[in-house]
């Protein structure tokens, strides 16, 4: 069994086929032509047998009862339009014995009538292969009636000769183009993959820190898809690279100070001689690394749903749920266990597409943060409005300050209120699942307190039923 | 008519019968051999030649050949056409005894014609054969190698200057003219006899209707139908005829004589080509080819003019246009003149013509 390898290059393949194509064609034409020749060749000499066995037929006569041929020197001129070939010709009476031939011993037998006047037919004369033509002439003599068969034959060199030539004069100019045709499919190939090639040396000139989207528009359209994907991909692995670094540095700079604070109290309680001092040390070194566990939690949190935002499938889930979940979780009677807090859900699913976890954080710490700063009671809500589903925390308070409000969301941002507890994380983890799954951060001020939404675009739940 | 008066009835019926017994059976191997032989130089390959051409006028141009092919030994054998005719074909269809020819040559083209119709030659190719004219080459099995005019002969000392009849309009004129001077004392071969004359008169009968005025014109004046070059020629030079109609040239120069002059009609002249072939179960093939392309050469051709199988036939030489030249063409035409019908119809017309009203 051979195994075909298909060559590497995109151009080789594609003119491969169409060299295939052509050769096939070629062949299939050549087959054509060289049928086509032989007929024209087999019918031309055949108008010549017949001429010449019509010119004896009629140059014989009945003679005291017998038919004499008076052999046409004409008939042999006819038949010298093959030159080359070998003749035969033999003259049969009415019971089939030799009149008159060219060689009383080699007789051809006559074949069988059919009715037809003129039949031809294939033999071998001497060995070699020939045409035939057999004749049939009727006399109605008074001392002669009945017919003489007329055969002529001849040899096939110059049939074969006119084929042959009938078949190169149309295979040249078939050659020639096929030529140019490959000429053309090689032009037409090399053009139609330039775009490809010069998409290729872009990328290999890029820098390979450079995640930058490449440029898709002047590429037909096929191409367009496969940039597009490519663009999409290195926008995420962009992102990927760019929160990496984001908690790197975060962790570097949020870390340092309390870790350094952290030692520099544990070698103070170390130093401390009296037990009451050293124990108010010791107090305010576990408050200290308490924060630092939230801390960590909140940047691992942050750094996830960063993470899950872009890598994580969206699924089809229900705020209610999550709102549900965070309530049941009673983490609220831990933080605060004087706040109280009120769930409002109605009774139709609200249905977004997004990652639960990463909404379930987004959730609890705008519920965090509402419990910490704000003034009881505290509603968690979801609900329904036109094409956007929200999910909302209230408390009866004012909100921060409008100055305050504005710089909101950003990392580490703290309010001077804020305590040790609090990084300002929260709401940058909020803001992040809100770009990651098309959404938007709303906060108001009402009669009722103050708001902040996490709004999402809400999920046809009839397309996705479909 | 003098020589049918002196032929009895018995011999016609005899030729008659002997030439049906060839036609009709062919393949009864004659017993007839060469008429001479003689082996030329002394190399060890034989090269067996058959041909019709008297030895002692070919002989030089042998003698030549072996001497440029030292390791040849050519087996001459000269035969009569239809003994050759038949050995050829006997050989050709693996009949026969003896050894098979390497070389046939024969005056009588139309069996040579007839023989590689019957697919009995072998090609061959060369320089030489294919600068050969159409009409001299078939197949590149058979090759014309002579070039020898039919002539009219006539005695010097009887005939001259304005008399001498240039065409064959001016024999007719001559005949009807001077029937008394030339009664009797016109002399052409005997068709049943020769086979040359046969293809001289089958020619003939094809290029004009000069034919049959010429035979009406031989039986008016009671010419004689009589074989053999050499005995026509000789007999003109004596002057008991006066003209000998269709005479091939060659021997002519071959037996040059003062007394005998020489006409290529001006009409036409046939120029017969004297046929070359290598017989398919030649054992020698390779050296066959050898003499034919040596019988092609410009030298041989010098040896050939020289004793007249090629013939000066120089326009200005002879005042023969190029376009009065009637070569008899080596093609399957010349398969009609084998073909019994016209053979027969040929010969009645000759008998006819020559019967005389005095016949016994």
């Amino acid at each position: 069994m051979v195994e075909f390898h298909l060559p590497r290059g995109l151009a080789a393949r594609v003119l491969g086929a169409v060299l295939l194509l052509l050769l096939t064609g070629g062949l299939l034409v050549s087959g054509s032509a060289w049928l086509n020749g032989r007929q024209a060749a087999r019918q031309a000499y055949d108008r010549i047998l017949l001429g010449a066995a019509s010119d004896i037929a009629e140059s014989t006569r009945i003679q005291d009862g017998r038919p004499v041929v008076d052999l046409p020197v004409s008939a042999f001129k006819l038949l010298a339009q093959a030159p080359e070939d070998r003749v035969y010709y033999a003259v049969h009476g009415p019971s089939g014995g030799l009149v008159t031939g060219l060689d009383l011993a080699a007789v051809v037998a006559p074949r069988p009538r059919s009715g037809a006047a003129a039949e031809y037919f294939d033999a071998p004369l001497q060995g070699e292969r020939a045409r035939f033509v057999q004749l049939v002439r009727r006399f109605a003599e008074r001392d002669f009636s009945g017919e003489i068969v007329v055969i002529v034959g001849q040899t096939l060199r110059a049939r074969r000769g006119m084929a042959l030539g009938l078949v190169l004069d149309a295979l040249w100019p078939m050659a020639a183009a096929g030529l140019a045709l490959m000429l053309l499919a090689w032009v037409v190939i090399r053009s139609a993959l330039r775009p490809l090639k010069a998409l290729s040396a872009d990328l290999s000139h890029r820098d390979p820190y450079d995640l930058t989207p490449m440029p898709a528009e002047s590429l037909p359209s096929e191409l367009q898809v496969m940039i597009e994907s490519m663009n999409r991909f290195m926008g995420r692995l962009d992102r990927q690279v760019r929160a990496m670094r984001t908690l790197i540095s975060d962790s570097a700079h949020q870390l340092r100070t309390p870790v350094a604070a952290i030692r520099i109290q544990a070698e103070a309680a170390l130093e401390e001689p009296e037990p009451e001092s050293r124990n108010r040390v010791l107090a305010r070194l576990l408050a200290r690394t308490r924060s630092l566990s939230t801390l960590l939690d909140q940047l691992l949190s942050h750094a996830l749903v960063m993470h899950r935002a872009d890598s994580a499938p969206r699924a089809l889930l229900d705020l209610r749920e999550i709102a549900l979940d965070i309530v049941e979780r009673r983490d609220h009677e831990v933080l605060a266990p004087e706040v109280e807090l009120r769930l409002v859900i109605g009774e139709t699913p609200v249905m977004v597409w997004a990652d639960a976890f990463s909404v379930g954080e987004a959730a609890q710490n705008l519920l965090v943060n509402a419990l910490k700063h704000g003034i009881g009671p505290v509603t968690l809500g979801v609900e329904q409005c036109g094409a956007e589903a929200i999910l909302w925390v209230r408390d009866a308070g004012h909100g921060p300050d409008p100055a305050i409000a504005e710089r909101l969301g950003r990392r580490f941002e703290r309010s001077p209120a804020s305590g040790e507890n609090n990084v300002g994380l929260g709401l940058s983890i909020v803001k992040a699942v809100a770009a990651a799954f098309d959404g938007r951060i709303g906060m108001q001020t009402g009669e009722l307190g103050f708001q902040v939404s996490l709004i999402l675009p809400s999920a046809d739940v009839k397309e996705t039923v479909e | 008519m003098r020589h049918a008066a002196r032929r009895g009835l018995a011999d016609l019926l005899l030729a008659a019968l002997s030439l049906l017994a060839i036609l009709t059976a062919p393949t009864v191997v004659e017993a007839a051999g060469p008429e001479r032989g003689a082996v030329f130089g002394e190399g060890g390959t034989p090269l067996i030649f058959r041909s019709t051409t008297d030895m002692t006028i070919i002989r030089p141009v042998l003698e030549r050949f072996v001497e440029r092919n030292p390791d040849l030994a050519v087996h001459y054998e000269q035969w009569a056409s239809n003994a050759l005719f038949d050995n050829s074909r006997a050989a050709c269809e693996g009949e026969g005894g003896g050894d098979p020819a390497d070389a046939v040559l024969s005056s009588a083209v139309q069996h040579m014609v007839w023989l590689v119709n019957a697919a009995c030659g072998s090609p061959y190719v060369s320089a030489n054969t294919a600068a050969l004219p159409e009409a001299r080459r078939w197949r590149d099995e058979l090759w014309g190698i002579t070039e020898e005019p039919a002539v009219i002969i006539y005695n010097t000392g009887a005939i001259r200057g304005q008399d001498v009849p240039r065409s064959r309009f001016a024999l007719l004129d001559m005949m009807r003219t001077q029937p008394d001077l030339l009664r009797g004392r016109i002399a052409t071969y005997d068709l049943a006899e020769s086979g040359l004359g046969y293809l001289f008169a089958h020619s003939d009968s094809l290029e004009a209707t000069s034919f049959g005025a010429l035979l009406e014109g031989f039986a008016r004046t009671e010419a004689v139908a009589t074989c053999c070059s050499s005995e026509i020629i000789r007999d003109v030079a004596e002057g008991k005829f006066l003209i000998a109609y269709n005479v091939l040239g060659s021997y002519v120069t071959e037996r040059r004589s003062p007394e005998v002059g020489v006409v290529m009609p001006e009409d036409y002249t046939l120029v017969l080509s004297r046929a070359y072939m290598i017989p398919r179960q030649a054992r020698q093939k390779e050296a066959a080819a050898r003499l034919l392309d040596f019988l092609l050469s410009p030298e041989a051709r010098k040896i050939l003019t020289k004793i007249g199988l090629v013939a000066h036939m120089d326009p200005a030489e002879t005042g023969l246009p190029l376009s009065a030249r009637r070569a008899i063409a080596l093609s399957p035409s010349l398969l009609v003149a084998m073909d019994r019908h016209r053979r027969d119809r040929l010969l009645s017309l000759w008998e006819g013509a020559f019967v005389p009203p005095f016949r016994p």
